[in-house]
């Protein structure tokens, strides 16, 4: 952890909360569509497209970390199980 | 005594031997449970001893020496078989709306402050607090193992105490997101009134509200292997500035 997260006064809060696309005790597929939505958002808008970042919280918040590394080993390689261009 | 003057609480947060009852709560879920299972019991225990009661009645009027030809009068009654027909499907009833209406509460994730990721292996839990990660490869995340019995320091529990305690800030809303790294496991604690299943490929969640500072113990609660019985959990409830502080000190 770097310096200036720690500093940040702000409200206790870092996580995405309820969804009610996913109310049930089953959360995998909220992970994966927050992971789907932010990689089709930063590619259809751009990195810096501030809207986006509610998507990586969220999965960065209920995503395994393997997940992702996997995943983004699939991005790169481009055998990603489906497509974020569209 | 002691508590008496200094005011203080011992909480039973551990299983102790011969312990027959709950560990005292210490989350609302935990409290609802219990006051659930406090109701049942009351009830449970009017009956048994009403149906005892009617039981040994008949047995002690209607034995054979003092009631010869009972029998031939005791074939069947509608009304008496309606009533007891009727009266336990009232009773279920009655069993089961309140519940549901808990199991249905404790599903609810209510606006969690943070997130901790659980992965249960063989034998060890790992644990994750996602989003305190700041970079990609800057993760809080470590392993929890078992302190083996000749290790462990005076007062310490045996089969119970991990190398590394899950810390989280007392009355915070905190999410669980549990999952699995090889086979099913099961991740519980009595205390707070979880249990949750984690498998592999699947990502469980669960909310809990820790409602005091404490170290509440759990273990691994569906069979996973030889060790199955050497994955215990300690969660330990801290202040949130207590916690704050910890955070940094990763």
């Amino acid at each position: 952890m770097s310096d200036d997260e720690e500093r940040v006064t702000m409200p206790f809060k870092f996580v995405t909360g309820f969804d009610a696309r996913f109310p049930n005790q089953n959360q995998t597929k909220h992970c994966w569509q927050n992971y789907v939505d932010y990689h089709k958002c930063i590619l259809a808008k751009g990195e810096d497209f501030k809207p986006c970042r509610q998507f990586f919280i969220a999965y960065r918040s209920l995503c395994p970390a393997s997940w992702t590394a996997r995943w983004d080993d699939q991005r790169d390689a481009g055998n990603f199980p489906l497509r974020l261009d569209q | 005594m002691m508590n008496f003057f200094y005011n203080l609480t011992l909480y039973c947060d551990a299983p102790q031997p011969w312990g027959l009852y709950f560990q005292d709560s210490a989350s609302p879920q935990m409290e609802a449970l219990i006051e659930l299972h406090d109701n049942i019991m009351f009830y449970l225990a009017i009956i048994l001893f009403g149906v005892a009661w009617i039981m040994i009645s008949i047995i002690r009027n209607y034995v054979s020496n003092k009631a010869p030809i009972s029998n031939k009068y005791l074939n069947h009654g509608t009304l008496i078989e309606l009533i007891w027909t009727i009266t336990p499907a009232l009773i279920l009833i009655l069993i089961a709306f309140p519940s549901f209406k808990l199991l249905y509460l404790m599903d609810e994730v209510t606006d969690p402050s943070l997130t901790v990721f659980v992965e249960g292996h063989q034998w060890y839990w790992s644990y994750q607090y996602p989003d305190f990660s700041n970079g990609d490869d800057e993760e809080l995340e470590f392993d929890s193992y078992l302190v083996p019995e000749s290790d462990l320091e005076e007062g310490a529990l045996r089969m119970l105490e991990v190398d590394n305690r899950v810390i989280l800030p007392e009355l915070t809303h905190v999410r669980f997101i549990i999952s699995s790294g090889d086979v099913i496991h099961s991740y519980a604690c009595p205390a707070l009134g979880i249990k949750c299943d984690a498998y592999p490929g699947r990502l469980n969640q669960i909310s809990v509200l820790i409602n005091r500072e404490g170290s509440f113990f759990g273990q691994c609660s569906e069979i996973c292997g030889i060790l199955h019985s050497s994955m215990p959990i300690v969660i330990e409830s801290i202040s949130l500035e207590k916690f704050l502080f910890w955070l940094q000190e990763q």
